[in-house]
């Protein structure tokens, strides 16, 4: 796959500020309310900068809330009336690509602060007609159309990957263990308590081999990020400074059955090829990754994309630990989508901000200590889109 | 009722209508005009036999609310004979006779796929099941 | 028999008409008789016949009548494009308005150039279209056409016809003597304003007369029309080596055969309903596909059909050395009665569209 990020950035992008609201079913607040929460708390994080361009990350309020034009709305609502603003939607890569649509027209130099935020009001509608919502971001005339949910794809993917690399049982237990380990230490998370792998084991099932603990929780969530051009921000930061240091998106088929092999991510690992490669780093220099985890075997798929494991091998990192905080490339540091919760659109929004804390030493019980180099990737439906950024630390080594 | 959205998709669906790339003799299904092997003009159609087999499946008992009539049923990647993929539901299936299994060599058939409420228009095509051996 | 007037004259065409292929369907599901009786009649009381097939939830009388077309067209090997009607009769079209024929007919590959269109008159919708395409044919007008027969038919819960009423049906590719593995050499029709079975427009489940539709209407109209094309052909039912009459239930063809003079051997390769009960439209015609993977060349096979309302159709046909050759094309009628999924009242009942969803 060609990359056309051949030349140097001639900008340092940085995340000058975040704002994070808790994953949940929030039924007192409205897309706009919720939004706003995320925003003024970024926008106080990075010291009132007014952004000159927002936006949004979403892929769900028009089927769930009937609205459209979600750029304007939130401007509007966020006291920032008359600022440029969209709507940037690719399924649950929304969040990944909002950022890389801030990043791109901030290195244009025709804007000097971006403000991204990503929200998604889930709680809006039963669950079997959020099923159909879901879906969409599926191929509607081949695919969603015979009945498939995103519990059913994931089932599909993962039925095939323990059926080629013969899998004992329970081999993604790891994932929600972890997930769960963290989300304990996180005050914002949906679900705040351990789970011990006897309870994973006894789960029920979704969609074989899918089992309730193999699927993250869906819910009401908005994450903010200020992003700048270096030169803009004030000489005397008040948290460590974090860049972007590499911002790609690729795509891949949006069915499942196109894919010449649906074992491997190809939009996943084209974007971190891309993004590793615009960065000058490997993937062993990459000391945290919050990764897609709406279902784990996107997180076995994930890391065996982007080069953390061999082909049907990602699932020995959760049975080993090596993605526990102390291990060897720690994921879903806050919880990830299993437990800090998932929120479609916004996730992706999550990802960067989760990791900006890290970098900045502000993760409180979650803090992987010492890490300068982050990533985070978003997938959109089973891999169609996949955004990934790196992020480190401006006084890295 | 999107009934232009369903009715061009007639003959794709009741007769697996696909394509034969004249390039690099691809068999593409659902038809898409360029040939995604080889990248070149893709038009000839050709319908397929409907032959392939299981390549994963799975139980669907939390249906969207638009199949919400259905539950349960199974769903599955099949691998036609020809080469392409398709997700389709599988049917006629009973589990103590013989349960599904990847691998498992399954024939097209022609199902009603959904029924858009009382009123609306009943929308039929591909779904798959055990092959049933000629004598 | 009222005879005052002349003698009818039965349905011939100077150009000699045939089946050039034949198929079935019959779902997998069967629900025991039994079952009903449990849940009516405490498991109380005789059993019509032993099970009936039962539709699944994703078919209906389009879907099946494509399966059914399918095979025919298997064993036919004809161009589908030269079939040039396709017409479908059945008491269950799966709408009040827009043909099955249509998707049918787009389904197989007979679209455009082509007439189709939904047949009814009980459980002989199919039978018209076969003479219908006879006369199509033996005019000179069409080379080809497809003549299907196929119900997914109700009854009411509890009634009588609760244990009968069946799914599945057969298709035929119709078309000239010469390429044909049986040949018609005449038929007949036989018609009266008899109510003995009936549906007014917006009911779910049909009404019917009882012992009333025995004697003077089933008996009457299956009799008449088979005396009087015998009659015709100068036939008796030694000439017949098959004899298939419509099934309501196993004892009505019995004793029709009875009635006739054709003997139990005669009628038995094509009872089915003692195994799938009645699937309406499609019971005579299933009849004969059971008869056709069995029959061999020189045979004569009498068909009877019957709708209530009321009517009969008879044919009587010769088989060529064609069925032989073309019979394994397909699955056979037997591969489908062995193919069985016995299910209960309650999986019934949902299949069926008994409960109330909202």
């Amino acid at each position: 796959m060609k990359t056309t990020m051949t030349k140097p950035n001639t900008h340092d992008i940085l995340v000058a500020g975040v704002g994070i609201t808790p994953v949940g079913e929030h039924w007192d607040r409205q897309l706009r309310t919720l939004a706003f929460e995320a925003i003024s708390a970024a926008r106080k994080d990075a010291g009132e900068l007014v952004p000159d361009a927002i936006y949004v990350a979403n892929s769900l309020a028009p089927v769930l809330s009937s609205q459209t034009q979600l750029g304007a709305l939130i401007a509007d609502f966020a006291g920032l009336r008359g600022v440029e603003a969209y709507t940037i939607q690719a399924a649950d890569a929304s969040g990944g690509a909002a950022v890389r649509q801030a990043y791109l027209a901030l290195q244009s130099g025709q804007i000097d602060i971006a403000l991204v935020v990503g929200v998604e009001k889930i709680s809006e509608r039963p669950s079997a007609e959020l099923e159909d919502a879901l879906v969409m971001s599926g191929d509607a005339d081949y695919e969603a159309i015979h009945g498939i949910t995103t519990a059913a794809q994931a089932a599909l993917l993962m039925q095939r990957y323990i059926h080629e690399f013969n899998l004992p049982e329970n081999a993604f237990a790891g994932f929600c263990v972890n997930a769960h380990a963290n989300g304990a230490n996180n005050p914002l998370a949906m679900f705040q308590r351990a789970i011990e792998e006897k309870t994973y084991q006894k789960a029920g099932m979704i969609c074989p081999p899918v089992n309730m603990f193999d699927a993250a929780p869906v819910a009401d969530g908005a994450a903010a990020l200020v992003l700048a051009r270096a030169e803009v921000l004030p000489e005397t930061p008040s948290h460590p400074q974090i860049r972007i240091a590499a911002s790609s998106l690729a795509t891949s088929t949006v069915a499942l059955h196109d894919r010449p092999d649906i074992l491997a991510l190809r939009a996943a690992s084209d974007s971190a090829e891309k993004a590793y490669k615009f960065a000058n780093i490997q993937a062993k220099d990459v000391q945290l990754f919050e990764l897609h985890d709406r279902y784990s075997i996107f997180a076995a798929l994930a890391l065996e994309a982007c080069g953390f494991a061999k082909r049907g091998e990602g699932w020995k990192l959760a049975s080993d630990g090596s993605i526990n905080s102390d291990g060897s490339i720690p994921i879903c540091t806050f919880g990830g989508s299993k437990a800090r919760g998932d929120s479609a659109g916004a996730t992706g929004v999550y990802q960067i901000a989760e990791i900006c804390l890290q970098l900045q030493g502000r993760a409180g019980r979650n803090q992987i200590p010492d890490v300068q180099t982050g990533m985070a990737q978003c997938l959109g439906g089973t891999g169609a889109t996949a955004a990934t950024h790196i992020l480190q630390r401006m006084d890295a080594s | 009722m999107q009934l232009p959205r369903h009715w061009r998709l007639n003959k794709q669906r009741y007769a697996l209508e696909g394509e034969v790339c004249t390039h690099c003799q691809a068999t593409i299904f659902p038809p898409r005009d360029i040939c995604p092997e080889c990248g070149e003009q893709a038009n000839t159609p050709l319908n397929l036999s409907g032959r392939g087999q299981v390549y994963s499946f799975t139980k669907v008992v939390q249906p969207p609310e638009s199949h919400a009539e259905q539950a349960p049923y199974t769903v599955a990647l099949v691998k036609l004979d020809e080469g392409p993929t398709v997700t389709a539901q599988l049917t006629d299936l009973d589990e103590d006779q013989q349960p599904v299994e990847i691998g498992m060599p399954v024939e097209m058939v022609t199902r009603k796929l959904y029924s858009d409420g009382d009123r609306g228009l009943l929308i039929y095509g591909y779904k798959f099941r055990p092959l049933i051996q000629q004598s | 028999m009222d005879q005052t007037r002349a003698e009818p004259s039965i349905y011939t065409s100077d150009r000699k008409v045939g089946i050039i292929g034949y198929g079935s369907y019959i779902p997998r599901y069967r629900l025991p008789a039994r079952e009903v009786s449990r849940v009516w009649k405490d498991g109380s009381g005789g059993i019509p016949i032993q099970e009936k097939s039962v539709a699944g939830l994703d078919e209906d009388v389009i879907t099946m009548s494509i399966e059914a077309a399918r095979n025919a067209l298997k064993r036919a090997q004809i161009d589908p494009t030269s079939i040039r009607a396709v017409w479908v009769g059945s008491e269950s079209h799966p709408y009040a308005v827009k043909p099955t024929s249509t998707v049918v007919a787009e389904a197989v590959g007979a679209t455009p150039h082509t007439l189709a269109a939904d047949w009814e008159f009980a459980c002989k919708a199919a039978t018209e279209a076969l003479q219908a395409s006879i006369g199509l044919i033996g005019s000179g007008m069409a080379e080809f056409t497809l003549a299907i027969g196929m119900d997914t038919a109700q009854g009411r819960p509890g009634d009588a016809l609760e244990y009968t009423a069946a799914a599945g049906g057969a298709a035929y590719v119709i078309g000239p003597a010469e390429e044909s593995m049986t040949v018609f050499e005449g038929s007949y029709s036989y018609v009266t304003d008899t109510p003995d079975f009936f549906r007014r427009a917006y009911e779910k489940y049909p009404e019917h007369g009882e012992r009333f539709t025995g004697e003077p209407a089933y008996f009457k109209h299956i009799i008449s029309a088979a005396q009087i094309l015998m009659d015709a052909l100068g036939t008796t039912p030694e000439d017949y080596q098959h004899a298939v009459f419509h099934q309501p239930n196993a004892k009505f063809p019995q004793k029709a055969a009875r009635s006739l003079g054709f003997k139990p051997e005669q009628i038995q390769a094509g009872l089915l309903s003692p195994k799938i009960g009645n699937p309406y439209a499609g019971s005579a015609l299933i009849g004969l596909t059971a008869v056709l993977d069995v029959a061999e060349a020189g045979d004569r096979i009498l068909l009877v059909s019957y709708g209530s309302g009321a009517g009969s159709d008879a044919f009587s046909m010769q088989v060529t050395p064609a069925l032989a050759e073309r019979r394994s094309r397909a699955i056979t009628t037997q591969q489908y009665l062995e193919r069985r999924t016995e299910i209960d009242y309650a999986t019934y009942a949902r299949l069926r569209g008994k409960l109330m969803l909202k």
